[in-house]
């Protein structure tokens, strides 16, 4: 825990700290009608004190819609990459270790699903499954998968080679074993830092989703769906899409400096 | 090139370095690299800075040529002087760094320990040496390529034509280190630095290359300074020698005054843990290094009432192991690399043989071979009369029980995220042997038996030395109470002192539990002492086989003699006037698919002395 104590790992306890706060606690503090009235009289207001953050192109109060929408975004993302680092994780550690044919179809499989835009087989899942939550994470984690999966393979693979795997084989260490006490706790960096990477990305693409009609669904708010409404309003008021922006680059940024500490905790030669 | 004359043979030193202080910068603050570090180099001589790993003499090198700047580093205090071809004397440590450009690669050159990656892969030999010539001494491109080739017969590579247009990976690491000299001579410097030159490469090699270095340095009259770790190396090649520890300098003297008269214990401590060729003559059993006993051990003397015919623990019998070379779009085998080729052996329980041979002689393949950890082609590998080489995995993994394996890398054979104690429970656990109470005792037993304290048990590998790992390492092997520790050069990388302390650990563990070694070596002056039986491997046969004694005091092959030839001696009262002799190239181990070497045939020239019949 002493790693924490540097101003980068405050930093990022603090804002991931605050980012999960207020995603639980938002909806039960702020009244269901506040986020979802609409003021047509104020729409597009920059920021005053009856609306801190200001309103939206249907006069909805921002900061609201803001505190509402964490919930869905952080759910999205966190399951959404976490599903990912579920599938892809033991996937691209068995491709690594064992190499040879079970990793030329593992991988094949995972080319063949890079070949297409992430964000088109996420909606094409979403499409296919119907838009509803589960369904959005469902398709954002299986879109993130073969990043994942690659990743960890080539790193599998550089670990597979190493004297302590084989010292461990000569030691009669069988591959199930092998796999847990020596490659994983060797390729959890690169999956520490992919997975915060990711969550940063399944944010957005939640947001592409819901531009779509096929992720979050109205008058449910969420940060993508807050950063896609404005863009037909950049010029005139900037605003509406800064504070979901900032709420993302908040959160993203609290995640990767999170990120970058815990990595550095199970570093045994990091103290 | 130069004459003496132009260099000012006056006697005046080239470099002067005088209290030298660098400095790194950390996140705790500043640490210091080095300090106090005071000497001079005149024309014509070699200065010899040695020293074990983080005794700072390779800070000491780059300060001199400011490279420690681009590692971090900060020389704090203290006058590097220098003196110019133009007769000028400046201060290396305050120059700009473009006036340093200017000093370095044309009057100060250069030579890295790792021939390997000191040349960019992607140019042509041609394109290095002949990118400096064109730079600072702005030769035309004619003209440099002209001046390339001269280098290349000045350092004496064959064909030196058909060199400039080949790629470093094209070259052997000899070669290639040559190259390395080739670039750093370009500009005729007056003085070079040679980091570590050798120790990358083999013994024979390594003899080439430093005449090379010699041969240079009488025809152009350059100060030398030379960095190692190898007493050896110092005795063969100094005028003076630095002995550097901990960032401080130790002794400083003329290698006589050094080698016969040490004045601090250090270096006494350096001088004995070097095994010295030949000093084994005459004793038949292995001995373990004096000055190293471990506190509270046995008599270092081995028992003398040994069993009168040793019983046979492994026999290896006409053992081959090929690699596919894969080419074309299909990845087909196309041709076999012949790593191992009809090897025959025989260890004796409670025994060492020793397999001795330069890099690419197939030895380790042989050492993983019997392990299984690479799959031999064909051969048998009888251990106590079961078949090693064709029994299933099954029953492999309890036949591993009595063989294990200790590795060369001390850094890398163990699990950088897993605490010790855990690392060496793993065999006892795999094997379901005990657990509990009593598997922490058998693992506490382990760090007391290779001399660990208990503390160490909760630590992870980074917290220790390169020597604590290798005992750690030795600790996972003896877990599974093996008969036989297959250790590939299970000492190559470590400093001499600990390499003593790890050798003597090894005799006395094999005195006490009777474990047989396969021991994997280049260094011969370590075989000599450790060993009972000795095999030479040359481009994967055994070239001659027998008791140490038979085998290092009546070499037969004339292979085995080059290499005993190449062994520098770490007296420098006997030095050996080696003729700088051209370049060898190896013949190559690859051989066309379905090709059949003919097998190799022995002739006994003594009791148990095999030598190949060519």
């Amino acid at each position: 825990m002493r790693r924490f104590r540097t101003s980068k790992g405050m930093i990022g306890l603090i804002l991931v700290g605050l980012a999960i706060l207020i995603a639980i606690f938002a909806p039960m503090l702020i009244p269901a009608g506040l986020s979802t009235k609409m003021h047509m009289a104020e729409r597009l207001h920059p920021p005053s004190l009856k609306h801190i953050l200001g309103t939206d192109e249907l006069g909805r109060d921002l900061f609201y819609r803001v505190m509402l929408g964490a919930r869905t975004s952080l759910e999205i993302a966190v399951s959404a990459v976490g599903m990912s680092i579920l599938i892809g994780l033991p996937l691209g550690m068995i491709a690594g270790y064992f190499g040879g044919w079970l990793d030329n179809v593992l991988m094949r499989i995972v080319d063949a699903l890079l070949a297409f835009p992430a964000l088109l087989l996420a909606l094409t899942i979403s499409a296919v499954l119907g838009p509803n939550l589960r369904n959005t994470i469902i398709a954002i984690g299986v879109a993130f998968t073969p990043y994942l999966a690659r990743i960890i393979r080539g790193e599998a693979l550089r670990v597979a080679q190493l004297p302590f795997v084989e010292a461990a084989r000569a030691a009669g260490t069988n591959n199930l074993n092998m796999l847990i006490r020596h490659i994983l706790p060797n390729v959890m960096p690169a999956t520490i830092v992919q997975g915060t990477i990711s969550l940063a990305f399944a944010i957005l693409a939640e947001a592409g989703l819901s531009f779509l009609g096929l992720g979050t669904q109205p008058p449910q708010s969420s940060w993508g769906l807050m950063i896609q409404a404005s863009r037909n309003y950049l010029d005139i008021s900037a605003w509406t899409a800064l504070v979901p922006g900032t709420a993302v680059a908040l959160t993203v940024l609290g995640f990767n400096m999170f990120g970058d500490v815990l990595r550095d905790i199970l570093d045994p030669r990091a103290k | 090139m130069t004459d003496l004359a132009v260099n000012g043979n006056d006697g005046a030193p080239i470099l002067a370095v005088d209290g030298l202080r660098v400095e790194f910068r950390t996140d705790a603050g500043p640490v210091v690299g080095v300090e106090e570090v005071s000497f001079a180099i005149r024309p014509g001589e070699t200065v010899c800075v040695v020293g074990e790993s983080g005794s700072g003499k390779s800070v000491t090198s780059l300060s001199i040529m400011r490279l420690v700047e681009f590692g971090g580093g900060r020389i704090a205090a203290g006058r590097i002087g220098f003196r110019r071809r133009d007769g000028r004397d400046i201060d290396l440590a305050d120059l700009t760094p473009a006036e340093m450009r200017a000093v370095r690669g044309s009057e100060i050159g250069m030579i890295f320990q790792e021939p390997m990656t000191a040349l960019n892969p992607v140019f042509t030999i041609e394109r290095q040496l002949t990118d400096g010539l064109i730079a600072h001494k702005g030769l035309s491109a004619e003209a440099a390529r002209r001046k390339a080739l001269e280098l290349l017969q000045e350092v004496r590579i064959p064909e030196p034509e058909r060199r400039l247009k080949q790629y470093p990976h094209e070259l052997s690491g000899g070669m290639r280190q040559r190259v390395v000299i080739a670039m750093a001579m370009a500009c005729e410097p007056r003085l070079l630095i040679a980091d570590e030159p050798t120790t990358a490469l083999d013994v024979t090699i390594q003899a080439e290359i430093l005449a090379l270095i010699n041969r240079l340095k009488r025809e152009t009259g350059m100060a030398v300074l030379f960095i190692t770790h190898d007493m050896a190396v110092v005795a063969q090649m100094a005028d003076r020698v630095v002995v550097m520890y901990r960032g401080n300098v130790v002794e400083t003297g003329s290698v006589t005054e050094i080698f016969e008269a040490p004045q601090q214990e250090y270096t006494k401590t350096l001088l004995a843990a070097v095994p010295k060729l030949g000093e084994m003559r005459g004793r038949p059993a292995p001995e373990r290094m004096r000055g190293f006993a471990a506190p509270g051990s046995k008599t270092p003397q081995q028992p003398e009432a040994r069993p009168a015919r040793p019983r046979e623990l492994i026999e290896v019998r006409h053992l081959s192991t090929r690699f596919p070379v894969r080419s074309g779009l299909f990845r087909q085998t196309t041709a076999h690399i012949h790593a191992v080729e009809d090897v025959s052996f025989t260890i004796f329980a409670g025994q060492t043989l020793s397999l001795v041979g330069e890099s690419g002689s197939g030895k380790s393949t042989c050492g993983r071979s019997i392990m299984r950890l690479t799959e031999p082609s064909r051969g048998e590998v009888l251990l106590e009369g079961s078949d090693i080489a064709r029994l299933d995995s099954y029953a492999l993994r309890r036949v591993r029980r009595d063989m294990q394996m200790v590795f060369q890398d001390p850094f890398a054979s163990l699990n950088p995220y897993r605490r010790l104690a855990a690392q060496v429970a793993e065999p006892i656990l795999n094997f379901g042997l005990a657990r509990g109470a009593e598997l922490e005792d058998r693992v506490a037993g382990l760090f007391d038996r290779v001399g660990l304290p208990r503390s160490f048990l909760r630590r992870f590998p980074h917290e220790l030395s390169g020597g604590q790992r290798q005992r750690v390492a030795i600790a996972r092997a003896l877990a599974l109470n093996p008969k036989l520790i297959i250790a590939d050069e299970a000492v190559s990388a470590l400093d001499v002192s600990v390499q003593a302390q790890v050798l003597n650990l090894m005799m006395e563990l094999q005195a006490d539990l009777g474990l047989s070694f396969l021991f994997i070596s280049h260094d011969m002056a370590v075989v000599e002492r450790v060993s009972h039986h000795v095999a030479v491997m040359y481009l994967g046969r055994i070239v001659e086989i027998g008791p140490r004694m038979a085998v290092f005091e009546d070499p037969r092959h004339p292979y085995t003699r080059t290499l005993l030839d190449a062994v520098p001696v770490a007296d420098p009262r006997v030095r050996r006037s080696r003729e700088d002799r051209r370049a060898r190239t190896l013949p190559s181990p690859i051989f066309p698919l379905g090709h059949e070497p003919a097998p190799s045939v022995y002739e006994e020239v003594g009791p148990g002395h095999l030598v190949i019949v060519e």
